[in-house]
């Protein structure tokens, strides 16, 4: 009878900034099953629906997670605006789609640099964050936060950005796309990636698709789905393609976050160009949301789904948020069965997991 | 703190904390701010580390984690809280999960504000952890005279 072996992993361990902990049966060096367990952050987040009003609550929907925080409340001010039947001024929602554009490059940038730092190579970590320091420098310049934006409201958005600010974020934004494209030819052409990454984790597209797997994850098996394809915000108006790789392995799902990337670059000159004139934001006053409704967007990890109910009084009846972490956790057993125990942290970090996006 | 006598490795854990401040912590590592130059290092190991930060509110299965990882760092060790989450519950203090503080489980030396706390408040927590790194130290050298003598 073969015997196996239980290595933990976390919840506190050198690649991971954030805890999760997966048991990881072995048979040798192999794994044979992984099963994660989760908790360590969850904080009952959705509950406090309950205790701030629906004003306040964009704020706490923003601090789901400090990476992709932009667009937590940007989803949750969107839900509350359809139970309102608010028209957002199209500025606003123009100056929406450039933040949440920069911050899945800022994301992406940071988990490009996480993940080469799983893989050993530490150079190329440090590099990926001095040039997400360049968008987190526009991100501060533009709503006064560095990773917790705050300006998103119900109604609209809490700061204006005047036209000079938006030409020369345009400018920076080509400059920082000059030095990104350096970086990306190290992960595309560097050998010592692509031994680690090609052919490691495969998933493939059924498999992707029926276990539930989103965002680049899924993207990166074959399947095409964006959520942004739904045209909310200004996606709908932009010229812009779903980025789509087959091979299904780390290399491709690093690929799809490469062109992903350069995309987002590409939305926010287009936003630039065509930015809207008008008012910011429109009035609340002696509104209150009534209904229930569900709102899907897409993260830098994937499609987040926001379930809000109200039933016109100041707060929330019920406030519920399923993560793109989550559905990628059933895809991520699938992809660690097999593999090498030297490449559980690398193929860890290719679903790029947001733990307190996913407890909550 | 005129200079410092040796290096100070930081062990870092999110204990319920949304992120942001463990990113902040991270970009002070990064190219832009860059503390490894004052040799200042993030360990995964608590066994070799002499700072321990902490951000987040902690829950009770994040507690046990922070307390073993305390429990572990050799002495003289110093716990720096980090955000708002971790000096008083921030945010989520009214959530039904959380403890609210580090504080509440850990004997918390400096305290960070910041939501999220920003690197430049970050590393002046650090560097305010170092001197009260070298008074213990100086403490357990006498302490160790006196046993001795």
């Amino acid at each position: 009878m073969a015997s196996t072996t239980i290595v933990p992993f976390g919840p506190q361990h050198p690649v991971l900034p954030e805890p999760i902990h997966l048991d990881l049966e072995l048979d040798d060096e192999r794994v044979v099953q992984a099963l994660p367990s989760i908790g360590y952050v969850h904080r009952g987040l959705e509950l406090l629906a309950e205790r701030h009003d629906y004003l306040e609550m964009s704020q706490v929907a923003e601090r789901i997670c400090g990476i992709c925080s932009f667009i937590h409340g940007q989803g949750y001010c969107q839900g509350v605006e359809h139970l309102m039947g608010l028209e957002v001024p199209p500025r606003a929602v123009y100056l929406r789609t450039i933040w949440a554009e920069i911050s899945r490059i800022q994301s992406h940038l940071l988990w490009l640099g996480l993940s080469a730092d799983a893989f050993g190579f530490e150079s190329l970590f440090q590099h990926s964050w001095r040039i997400r320091e360049m968008l987190v420098d526009i991100i501060e310049e533009t709503t006064g936060g560095r990773v917790i934006f705050g300006v998103c409201k119900v109604g609209g958005i809490r700061k204006d950005v005047d036209d000079e600010t938006l030409q020369r974020v345009g400018r920076r934004i080509r400059e920082i796309e000059a030095a990104y494209e350096e970086v990306a030819r190290v992960f595309r052409e560097d050998p010592t990636v692509q031994k680690r990454t090609a052919g490691v984790g495969v998933l493939g597209a059924e498999d992707a698709y029926a276990l539930g797997a989103v965002g680049p994850v899924l993207r990166g098996s074959g399947v095409v789905r964006d959520t942004r394809q739904l045209g909310y915000a200004a996606y709908g108006e932009l010229d812009w393609e779903p980025v789509v790789e087959t091979a299904g392995d780390c290399y491709a799902r690093c690929e799809v976050r490469l062109r992903e990337i350069s995309q987002s670059f590409d939305l926010i000159a287009q936003c630039i160009d065509r930015m809207p004139e008008g008012k910011i934001d429109v009035s609340v006053k002696g509104k209150r949301p009534q209904g229930e409704t569900m709102i899907r967007l897409e993260q830098p990890r994937g499609e987040v789904c926001y379930y809000l109910m109200a039933k016109g009084r100041k707060n929330l009846e019920r406030f519920r948020v399923r993560t793109p972490t989550f559905a990628n956790i059933a895809p991520l057993v699938q992809m660690l069965k097999g593999c090498e125990l030297a490449d559980v942290p690398v193929i860890v970090l290719t679903i790029d997991p947001c733990v307190s996006c996913n407890e909550r | 703190m005129s200079f410092l006598k040796k290096s100070p490795w930081v062990l870092h854990y999110a204990a319920t904390s949304c992120n942001g401040c463990d990113i902040e912590l991270l970009a002070c590592l990064t190219p832009l701010y860059d503390v490894e130059r004052f040799g200042i290092v993030n360990t995964g190991n608590p066994k070799h580390a002499d700072i321990f930060l902490v951000t987040g509110s902690v829950n009770e299965e994040s507690r046990k984690v922070v307390e073993n990882l305390y429990a572990q760092m050799p002495d003289p060790k110093v716990v720096v809280a980090i955000g708002a989450c971790a000096l008083s519950g921030g945010i989520f203090r009214d959530a039904y999960n959380v403890y609210g503080g580090i504080d509440q489980v850990l004997p918390v030396d400096v305290y960070v504000p910041g939501c999220a706390a920003r690197p430049e408040a970050i590393i002046d927590g650090v560097v305010r952890a170092l001197a009260i790194l070298e008074e213990r130290a100086r403490e357990r050298k006498t302490q160790r005279k006196l046993v001795t003598s």
